[in-house]
């Protein structure tokens, strides 16, 4: 009973010590400044934060970009095509991958992916591109585990129905199943950009973590999750609380998008 | 122009086989990295002997042992809290706003990501109850990153205990708690047992939670106020501050291999779980 109030309490505790120390500087300098501002100088008395923001979005937009239709074709590939065998190997395996450290990721991030496209593409490689690429590949088995979840609960009859009345695979994978496996399909992306967004360590090894807004693909960028973690160890007085600012609009970010996740998934129970 | 859906069929076909085929490929290809490249510096003094000149030399028995203490502490924590959660969920009460509200809790403690675990355990554990950077601090911070997961596989596990036998210990005259711990608890033994690998699992892999918390020292962790550094850590400070490429690759070949078969681990009892009932 006591212990069943323990993870309400803990989220409590969160949100009064990240909003507690977040807040004020919002009222101190004005929302308005930290959210929309351009130039991050916290020892100077700048907490804009709006090339972080946008920064996160692009390259949590990029790891879908690259990483939802490889991980959806593999989803449908193991539910659709594959035998039983290969899917009884497959999903374990996959989701055994899953647990895999963040940290490994990034570093094999900034072995191959950076060099290659500083040699091929030009710029620094530490860049956008190369951030979606490690990320698009990091939620790969997030995606592919709970789209193949929900491609596998869509019933037998609908595919047999729709290939008694002549529809190819194809076809019935695509006008029926998908459809039908939809909801399911949107939360796995959501919850891949939920990963995408709160990644760290990672996002430092291979963003370069320059000041500005990212104006191409190859530009260097900073994220809101990496902002805090290059600069909370030495941080003090008003920079700290800039930081623990930082944390709120990522927290608002995040819990937005779980919402989204949630709302879709409650509507499939719904309909 | 209007495609035959025969040649369609067969296009597609081939083109998903190739996206899951390139898709498996990539992530075989990062296992496949990690093992050739780190074995060849893997020996027993790397495992059993202290770092040096930063880790450029040496091993990494402190980072291992603080990762053994931190994982082992907070699952210890966690563990009964956890279950405890689970058992009010699902033995002791019907599905209310109470229940929702717990619910949403569990869910929105799932949804956080770990560096805000990171800041709030800084501000919280390390400065404002002064523990400082320590194993107390990350062992706390940890507890309750993973909180949630052991939760909700409690959940799922005890949900599967078939009713009927909660029946038969009720008309032998056991009581709720009895029932509980000598019926439920045990048959649901396994699935709970996932959830907590899972969650070391996590412990191990956690860098941004636990480099805030636990800080990142090199020296042997001996008591629960001491810094001291998971093997997570030492991989990104070596790999990030490009001490040694060598060091770092063994590193991540440890760290890979000890989170695969803890996964292993967890996978067998799950399957164990589901066989046990289905």
């Amino acid at each position: 009973m006591v212990s069943a109030f323990s993870s309400l309490l803990f989220l409590f505790i969160i949100f009064a010590f990240i909003l507690g120390e977040g807040l004020p500087l919002f009222y101190k300098v004005g929302a308005g400044k930290i959210i929309f501002g351009f130039t991050w100088a916290p020892t100077k008395g700048f907490f804009g934060i709006f090339p972080m923001i946008i920064s996160s979005y692009m390259v949590t937009l990029g790891a879908l970009i690259f990483g939802a239709p490889l991980a959806l074709g593999c989803a449908t590939y193991l539910s659709e095509y594959a035998s039983r065998k290969m899917k009884m190997f497959l999903k374990p395996a996959l989701e055994l991958l899953a647990g895999i450290p963040s940290v490994v990721y990034g570093f094999l991030g900034v072995v191959y992916v950076v060099p290659l496209i500083r040699e091929y593409l030009g710029g620094p490689g530490f860049s956008i591109l190369a951030t979606s690429v490690v990320l698009g590949i990091m939620i790969l088995p997030t995606i592919i585990s709970i789209s193949f979840d929900s491609l596998m609960s869509v019933p037998q009859t609908y595919r047999e129905a729709s290939v008694a009345m002549g529809a190819t695979k194809w076809q019935t994978i695509y006008k029926v199943v998908l459809p039908a496996a939809q909801s399911g399909i949107l939360a796995s992306f959501i919850l891949g950009m939920g990963r995408a967004v709160g990644e760290t360590m990672a996002v430092i090894m291979v963003a370069g973590n320059a000041l500005r807004i990212p104006m191409s693909l190859l530009d260097p960028l900073r994220t809101l999750t990496s902002n805090i973690a290059l600069e909370l160890a030495y941080a003090a007085g008003d920079h700290r609380s800039a930081l623990f600012s930082t944390g709120v609009v990522l927290l608002i970010i995040i819990m937005l998008l779980n919402f989204i996740a949630n709302f879709w998934v409650k509507r499939k129970v719904a309909g | 122009m209007r495609l035959n859906p025969r040649f369609t069929d067969k296009f597609v076909r081939a083109a998903l086989l190739f996206q899951a085929l390139f898709t498996v490929s990539i992530l075989v290809f990062i296992v496949f990295i990690v093992f050739v490249k780190g074995a060849a510096n893997i020996t027993p003094e790397f495992i059993f002997s202290y770092p040096e000149d930063m880790g450029r030399h040496g091993g990494i028995f402190p980072a291992i042992v603080g990762t053994v203490f931190l994982a082992v502490l907070s699952i210890a924590l966690a563990t009964p809290l956890g279950v405890g959660t689970a058992i009010y969920l699902t033995e002791y009460t019907k599905e209310s706003t109470l229940t929702r509200i717990i619910r949403f809790g569990v869910e929105s403690l799932a949804g956080i990501p770990s560096i805000i675990y990171g800041l709030f355990g800084f501000i919280f554990f390390v400065i404002k109850l002064k523990l400082g950077w320590s194993l107390i601090s990350g062992t706390l911070t940890i507890m309750i990153m993973v909180l949630p997961t052991i939760i909700r596989t409690a959940e799922e596990a005890i949900k599967s205990v078939p009713r009927n036998l909660r029946m038969v210990s009720f008309s032998l005259g056991a009581t709720k708690w009895e029932t509980v711990t000598k019926v439920v608890l045990p048959s649901a033994a396994p699935g709970i047992l996932t959830g907590i690998m899972l969650s070391v699992g996590r412990a191990v892999s956690e860098t941004a939670a636990v480099i805030f918390t636990m800080g990142s020292s090199l020296r042997l962790p001996t008591s629960l106020l001491d810094s001291g550094r998971t093997m997570a850590v030492h991989f990104y400070i070596l790999a990030r501050e490009g001490i040694s490429l060598e060091k770092a690759y063994a590193t991540a070949l440890v760290l890979v291999v000890s989170i695969l078969l803890i996964n292993i681990v967890a996978y067998y009892t799950m399957n164990k779980m589901i066989a046990r009932y289905n």
